[in-house]
């Protein structure tokens, strides 16, 4: 039996009553109350999410800059110090090594924040190709991640207005940590980079200042909801970003790994497309059930904000546009569904 | 969310079902901690009314945001009559999983299958084993 690995948080999950289940190797709270309280929680206030199971990579040196940009799909030079990028690790096919965020800390030293699942091909990714004046250090272990997520998660930790992508050094009840501007689900919110020590003790006092505790449960309905690609789902390093509707993510006018199979993909224009749907019938779409019109499901579960079943799933490019008729195989069941515009769920609509 | 309770008066089958018997027909649901393994649930597929469900058998599913999870047969019999009101609302099942969360009300093939179900001890005996 693989021995699961836990965050510095774990005894504080316990003690919360949370449900425990394992998550890429790592034992981590799926829900403390209930998927739906914590969903809409972050939606009209705030939540915490213990993240810590996300690898950091540190990558450092006069090269690390060159080495990222030969590897890294987005480009690094739209971004200064203190400012973060979402972005993809390519392979030679155009696929998708890993999404993640690249911290640009100083001109020569970044932060990747990557997938748990993908700590260690994303390291040895990286490592293999090395420059000599770039080194690749996994730090993960030295550092605890709490997303504080919604609508009033920077009001409840006393923190100032700051754009989104950008970060800066802070200080919450004494607890230093790096407030990084970031999130997965959709609302204003941070994720707070700190030492491990010192995580157990920030967590508690995010909860004091009255944040409910949520698990991964309403971390995947809240970013499916907002349609965020989850690696392992819609994206692997058998997809392109073409296809994924992720093309705003690579800078095709520079060289990086992969680059030439994505620009014949832009130019012919992809086979399939990464498509946003909700169910018109009773049922709930699943990762792997098929799409009768064609392509399958990537991502299915129940819109605790729409009260309704709604999926992200590949389908034939012609269907690709809102309001086409797909069918979707829930068990032997055919049920109507349709695309939708992306995201499926933003406030203002509501 | 309702609190944990497991009635006297209902006979109990392994995979946490339910069945209220009386005069040839049963009513079936959930019990207390089937619905609290899966969650808040959030759709009920029914069978058919009419249609013949097998003791042992899968006859419906259940869904929570997070897992789809199916619900067998106590008992052999033919559906006289679906819950509408959990299919318009799931989480019924979670308040009242033995009183307003019922699932299907059945007219019974085998009665003398009711012999094979748990009493409530012998439920909570296999609860405690869990």
């Amino acid at each position: 039996m693989q021995t699961l690995l836990r965050t510095p948080l774990y005894d504080r999950h316990l003690a919360l009553g949370a449900r425990l289940v394992p998550f890429a190797g790592w034992e981590m709270p799926v829900q403390y109350e209930g998927v739906i309280p914590e969903h809409r929680a972050v939606r009209t206030d705030a939540g915490a999410f213990d993240v810590s199971h996300m690898g950091e990579l540190e990558v450092e040196g006069p090269r690390a800059r060159e080495l990222l940009q030969s590897l890294l799909s987005n480009d690094l030079d739209r971004i200064g110090p203190g400012q973060a990028q979402y972005t993809l690790l390519t392979n030679e096919q155009g696929g998708i090594v890993d999404d993640l965020i690249v911290y640009e800390r100083e001109p020569d030293r970044f932060l990747l924040i990557v997938n748990a699942s993908n700590r260690e091909p994303d390291f040895e990714w990286l490592r293999e190709r090395e420059l000599p004046e770039s080194e690749v250090r996994d730090v993960s272990d030295d550092h605890a991640l709490i997303a504080v997520q919604g609508p009033r998660a920077l009001e409840r930790l006393g923190l100032p207005e700051a754009p989104a992508f950008t970060f800066a050094g802070g200080v919450i009840d004494g607890i230093e940590c790096v407030v990084n501007r970031t999130g997965y689900t959709g609302e204003e919110g941070v994720e707070l980079l700190v030492d491990s020590e010192r995580a157990a003790e920030l967590w508690d006092r995010v909860l004091d200042r009255g944040v409910a505790p949520c698990g991964l449960g309403a971390r995947d309905t809240l970013r499916l909801e907002v349609c965020y690609p989850l690696h392992g789902n819609e994206i692997s390093p058998e997809t392109d970003a073409i296809s994924a509707g992720l093309g705003w993510v690579c800078a095709l006018d520079r060289q990086f790994t992969g680059v030439d199979p994505l620009r014949r993909i832009k130019e012919n224009g992809p086979e399939r497309r990464l498509v946003a749907f909700v169910m018109d019938e009773g049922g709930i779409p699943r990762q792997g059930m098929a799409i009768a019109e064609g392509g399958e499901v990537t991502s299915g579960s129940h819109s605790p904000m729409l009260e309704v079943g709604i999926g992200l799933g590949y389908v034939p490019a012609e269907l690709a546009q809102p309001g086409s008729e797909l069918t979707i195989d829930v068990r032997g069941r055919a049920r109507r569904a349709r695309v939708v515009k992306k995201p499926i769920y933003s406030r203002e609509e509501t | 969310m309702a609190a944990e309770s497991y009635p006297d008066d209902l006979r109990y089958h392994p995979e946490h079902d339910w069945a209220r018997i009386e005069d040839g027909e049963a009513t079936f649901g959930i019990t207390w901690f089937a619905q609290d393994s899966l969650g808040e649930l959030v759709h009920f597929e029914p069978p058919e009314e009419g249609a013949t469900i097998s003791a042992g058998q899968s006859y419906a599913e259940v869904e929570s945001v997070k897992a789809v999870s199916d619900v067998i047969a106590p008992l052999s019999g033919e559906v006289l009559e679906v819950n509408r009101a959990v299919v318009d609302a799931p989480e019924t099942v979670n308040d009242e999983p033995y009183g307003a969360g019922w699932l299907v009300r059945v007219r019974l093939t085998e009665p003398a299958e009711a012999d094979g179900l748990l009493d409530v001890e012998a439920y909570k005996r296999q609860l405690a084993e869990e």
